[in-house]
């Protein structure tokens, strides 16, 4: 059996290990434009910090690739797939026959429609190589920067630059920072967190013009305010990379997938932020572009790829972020819309401590915690099992809550089986 | 693979678990003064749950399918495939707490005393076989054993 | 308020070099003797509290804790001593009895230990019991006048018998008073060691009933959890009348120790105190105790002994006499250093006669009587280990209760204390908190341990006198010697003078 997985991060990572507890013989090939080793990509702006050493980056160990027979082809971009004939042809002129693929080519950053983003002193944050070069333009004397986007890589970008000493300031369209995680409440105190330790925020607000000749000078933003700057970030989001298999299987945002990560073409599978899966909180397919699930997914498609049944039962929107010493773990559904849904919150920006909790029919689906975050995750296990919290309904909002508020034959179930399977 | 359980009908909620798991992984696993006495001593990795007269110790299952491990972002904890025994590797791990949004034991815990990095149950694997919990439990409300 | 006078007796010694501040002296101390300072970030103590139960001692990662007698002294006097001036201190504040748990710890001659043992030398063999069978089986109840045998097999019936197979029976100490767990420890040890544990007057819960064939249902004044099921679940039934550490008085489990499982137990509605009356309040002659005797016969169809259990005062010769001729089949004395779970000071420091010397009348009364075969003898009240145990034997006991010594194999530390309801070690409470503390799986191992343990030392004892079967020490006074003890003491309990 001929695998080829392209893409090289978490979830190509997942497969080959799901590709390997059923198949120990098969062929693997990953093929990745990208030079590196398994890198963790969330941990760019850990390195561009100085946090993290670039030999620690790696996501699997050096002979990851070794012992797992698996042949890496790092550095090469595939030009086209031949569906029909099953091979993939690289852009070097090397053609990679496969028995299955795997579409894990992750997810492109969202370019804006702005006039000079292609100046210089203007980055993405989502590749090792991005950060290697602002930390090239940083040694270089850029002293002040933009952060176009105040979610979670606009803000983990404009950290790292403020740790490095540069001048940041992060515009924001929405009303509020870390728009998709976070709520307004949680949203000003963490606002308030960050910009204690410098950073500066504009919010409700967009870069409409980029200035400078052939390297970025400053911004002017949609209500004529102007910025100087020396370094400009995008960091809006990313979009699913399809565009190699774009017409050819079911795409929607991302490429559509099925529980068993099969898209609409036999032979095929995708995972990870470029694939369209599953959702347990909104019941449908969705983008859902974090690294448990891109690795999860992979795992699945592996294991299927490689001819054993296995059913993924669906991604759970979750992140767990920091800034500086304040943690801060969300999942699910953190601002409800209808009335529908039951809030339970408990927040003191004294300390930001936020504790949030969204109930629907006494199942909660979502939450957010800041700072006191210990033991989120049986609340995210909860979440998974949609199970009823009725009988300890009112021990939820404790910051001790955990499995003594459970009902007695409960709590011994969970605890003395073994383990999650 | 054996693990840890408890019984809490037994469990006198003296939290001897957390003295002896400090003292195990820390400086001076030998000495209990010393561990305590000498810099500052670990987190305890086995966490006691009290709701008295409830009370009960509990600490990383680890799980056949960890979920730490598939949502750790930087392959930090990871499953030793040969004991199965799941470990985070503090050399590599940010301090993220990923594992914490994922684990639904609760069982991964903040350690801020040194280098930030998850702390976690790790059976005493540099030990002599049985986890110094278990070990030290003055009434043997924890149990090293393979269950089905 | 005005002043109290109360003093530390115990003073907490906390080793600071030693002490980490883990705080499980303070998780772990009911008495709240140990608490953490948050302000000074330190665990500090307030001695006064202390009832020196060594839990916080025993569960210390460090040793870093010790306790001492408290050191303060009143001008010192022969006649008033601390205990008497800190009573009166009490019972000025309280207007009330004083309480205490456990026996008396006044100096009242303790016989066992003015009791030697003999041994054989030359003229006849001892035996080793490591080489050569020893039998301590016992069989307690009334046995015939005659025995009838042909062809090697008995031609009658035997009245109904306990059979032991170590003269040592768990004595009565009810649900309630001590917690499941103990109960459930002692019932484990008495089924694994051949041997019997007594119910005491508080029923017997619902998961001991399979323990049945190992157990003595009491039935006492207060006739607590006594129905038919209960008599024919035990193997014997126990009419209590008295109880050597408080003669005379009846018992009273305080309200907040009726918990769910007590009073499903005891079928008491759960809270109200549990009251035994001082005498049953239909026995007033001993006719009137043939009448009850033969009434529980009757409900369990004459198929159980049943025995009954009196203090030792000051006529139990003559009264156990009568209980014999009542038709009891196993007649229990409780002597004065008997253990309790509450009790008036007073009554438990100064009421009843020690056990060596009732046991020793009783036997001989009975003997003079000729009624010594019909009921068996088995003595209760501070046995404290194997050579008690064989002294007893040869006094006349058939067979020994031991409390207090078991509670002690489970943790127990003779603090007294056991009729706050606070105990430590998990035995004399109802506080679930406290109650878990007692692991029955270890419970049941230790005091089938010491069981163990005292009968390998019984037979090292009987085989140093040559005797190879415990029947053979029954009675055998001529196996004793007394040691610093007056003619009259020597003649009730029927042995020489060493040297003699």
């Amino acid at each position: 059996m001929d695998y080829v997985i392209i893409g090289n991060s978490a979830a190509a990572v997942g497969a080959v290990e799901g590709i390997r507890q059923v198949d120990r013989e098969g062929r693997i090939t990953v093929i990745s434009d990208e030079p590196y080793h398994t890198y963790s990509r969330p941990l760019i702006s850990y390195w561009l910090a100085g946090k993290v050493a670039e030999d620690k980056m790696i996501f699997r160990k050096e002979n990851f690739y070794e012992n797992n027979n698996v042949n890496p082809m790092l550095g090469s971009r595939v030009r086209r797939i031949d569906f029909a004939g099953r091979k993939a042809e690289l852009e070097d002129g090397t053609v990679v026959p496969y028995k299955r693929l795997l579409v894990a080519a992750g997810g492109k950053p969202v370019i804006p429609p702005v006039d000079g983003l292609d100046k210089k002193g203007v980055f993405t944050f989502t590749k090792l190589n991005d950060v290697k070069e602002i930390k090239h333009a940083a040694a270089a004397g850029k002293r002040k920067a933009v952060v176009i986007g105040a979610g979670l890589i606009g803000l983990k970008a404009a950290e790292a630059l403020n740790k490095l000493g540069v001048d940041v300031t992060v515009v924001e369209l929405a009303n509020r920072i870390l728009p998709v995680i976070l709520d307004d409440e949680a949203g000003q105190m963490v606002q308030g967190y960050l910009e204690e330790a410098g950073i500066k925020f504009i919010l409700n607000n967009s870069v409409s013009k980029v200035s400078g000749d052939a390297e970025v000078t400053g911004v002017t933003l949609r209500d004529d305010t102007v910025i100087n700057c020396e370094m400009l970030v995008v960091a809006i989001g990313v979009k699913p990379n399809t565009g190699l298999v774009e017409g050819r299987v079911s795409v929607n945002r991302g490429i559509l997938v099925n529980e068993k990560m099969e898209t609409s073409l036999d032979g095929v599978y995708a995972a990870g932020d470029v694939s369209e899966g599953f959702d347990i909180i909104s019941g449908t397919n969705r983008v859902l572009p974090l690294l448990p699930n891109a690795y999860l997914q992979g795992e699945t498609a592996g294991r299927n790829m490689a001819g054993v049944e296995t059913i993924f039962n669906g991604g759970l929107a979750m992140n767990a972020i920091g800034f500086g010493d304040l943690p801060m773990l969300t999942a699910g559904i953190v601002k409800p819309d209808s009335e529908e849904f039951e809030i339970l919150v408990n927040a003191n920006p004294e300390t930001c401590s936020y504790r949030k909790i969204i109930l629907k029919d006494n199942r909660i689906v979502g939450y957010i915690l800041l700072n006191k975050v210990d033991r989120a995750g049986i609340l995210t296990g909860l979440i998974r099992e949609k199970a009823d919290i009725t009988p300890f309904k009112e021990r939820l909002m404790s910051p001790g809550f955990g499995y003594v508020d459970f009902p007695e034959p409960d709590r011994k179930a969970r605890l003395s089986g073994g383990a999650v399977q | 693979m054996k693990r840890v359980y408890a019984k809490e009908e037994v469990c006198a909620g003296c939290k001897l678990c957390e003295v002896h798991c400090i003292v195990a992984h820390s400086q001076y696993p030998n000495d209990v003064v010393k561990a305590f006495k000498k810099g500052v001593p670990p987190l305890s990795r086995v966490i006691v749950e009290e709701n008295r007269p409830v009370s009960f110790a509990l600490q990383c299952r680890h799980c056949d399918d960890a979920p730490c491990t598939k949502a750790c972002i930087t392959g930090a904890m990871h499953r030793d495939p040969k004991t199965g025994i799941v470990i985070n590797d503090e050399e590599r791990c940010v301090g993220c707490w990923t594992c914490i949004l994922a684990c639904p034991f609760g069982a991964v815990q903040r350690d801020e005393t040194g280098k930030k990095a998850a702390s976690k149950c790790d059976l005493c694997s540099n030990g002599d076989g049985v986890p110094a919990c278990v070990a030290n439990c003055p009434n043997d409300a924890l149990i090293f054993e393979e269950r089905e | 308020m005005s002043l109290d006078y109360t003093t530390p007796e115990f003073l907490i010694e906390r080793n600071r070099d030693r002490c980490i501040d883990c705080k499980v002296c303070v998780n772990q101390c009911a008495n709240e003797a140990h608490e953490y300072d948050e302000e000074e970030n330190k665990v500090v103590s307030d001695d006064v509290k202390c009832v020196n139960c060594h839990r916080c001692v025993a569960l210390c990662p460090t040793r870093a804790l010790t306790i001492r007698r408290y050191p303060l002294e009143y001008r010192q006097n022969a006649g008033w001593t601390a205990h008497d001036i800190n009573s009166i201190y009490k019972q000025a504040a309280s207007g009330g009895i004083l309480l205490t748990g456990m026996g008396t710890d006044r100096n009242y001659p303790i016989f066992w230990d003015h009791l030697l043992l003999n041994a054989s030398q030359v003229t006849n063999p001892s035996i080793d019991p490591l080489r050569e069978p020893m039998e301590l089986k016992t069989f307690l109840g009334r046995k015939p006048n005659t025995l009838k045998i042909e062809n090697g097999r008995l031609t009658e019936k035997m009245p109904p018998q306990l059979e032991l197979e170590l003269p040592i029976m768990f004595g009565a100490m009810s649900f309630g008073s001590v917690s499941l767990n103990v109960q459930k420890s002692l019932a484990r040890a008495a089924a694994e060691s051949g041997t019997y544990f007594n119910t005491g007057e508080g029923g017997l819960h619902s998961d001991l009933y399979r323990y049945g064939g190992n157990a003595i249902v009491q039935v006492a004044s207060g006739r607590f959890g006594v129905y038919s099921e209960y008599l024919n679940a035990g193997s014997a039934v126990e009419i209590k009348i008295g109880q050597g550490a408080k003669p005379g008085i009846g018992g009273h489990l305080p309200g907040e120790k009726v918990g769910r499982e007590v009073s499903l137990t005891r079928m008491i509605p759960e809270g109200s105190d549990a009251i035994s009356p001082a005498p049953h309040h239909d026995i007033y002659s001993i006719e009137d105790l043939g009448q009850l005797i033969f009434s529980l016969k009757e409900a369990t169809n004459y198929e159980k002994p049943v025995s009954v259990k009196i203090a030792a005062v000051h006529n139990v010769a003559a009264i156990a006499s009568g209980i014999v001729r009542a038709g009891a089949d196993i007649v229990t004395i409780d002597g004065l250093r008997g253990g309790t779970g509450a009790a008036p000071l007073r009554t438990r420091d100064n009421v009843g006669i020690p056990i060596e010397l009732a046991l020793a009348a009783v036997d001989t009364r009975l003997r003079e009587e000729g009624i010594r075969h019909r009921v068996s003898l088995v003595i209760a009240g501070s046995v404290r280990n194997s050579a008690d145990i064989v002294k007893a034997v040869a006094l006349g006991a058939d067979a020994v209760y031991i409390a207090s010594a078991a509670l002690i194999s489970l943790g127990c530390h003779m603090c007294q204390k056991c009729y706050t309801g606070k105990c430590n070690w998990g035995i004399a409470t109802q506080n679930p908190n406290l109650v878990k503390r007692l692991n029955p799986d270890i419970g049941a191992q230790r005091v089938a341990n010491l069981l163990r343990a005292w009968t390998l030392e019984i037979k090292e004892l009987l085989g140093g006198m040559g005797i190879n079967a415990l029947e053979s020490l029954r009675g055998n006074r001529l196996m004793l010697r007394g040691v610093g003890l007056s003619e009259k003491e020597l003649q009730i309990l029927g042995v020489k003078a060493a040297g003699e």
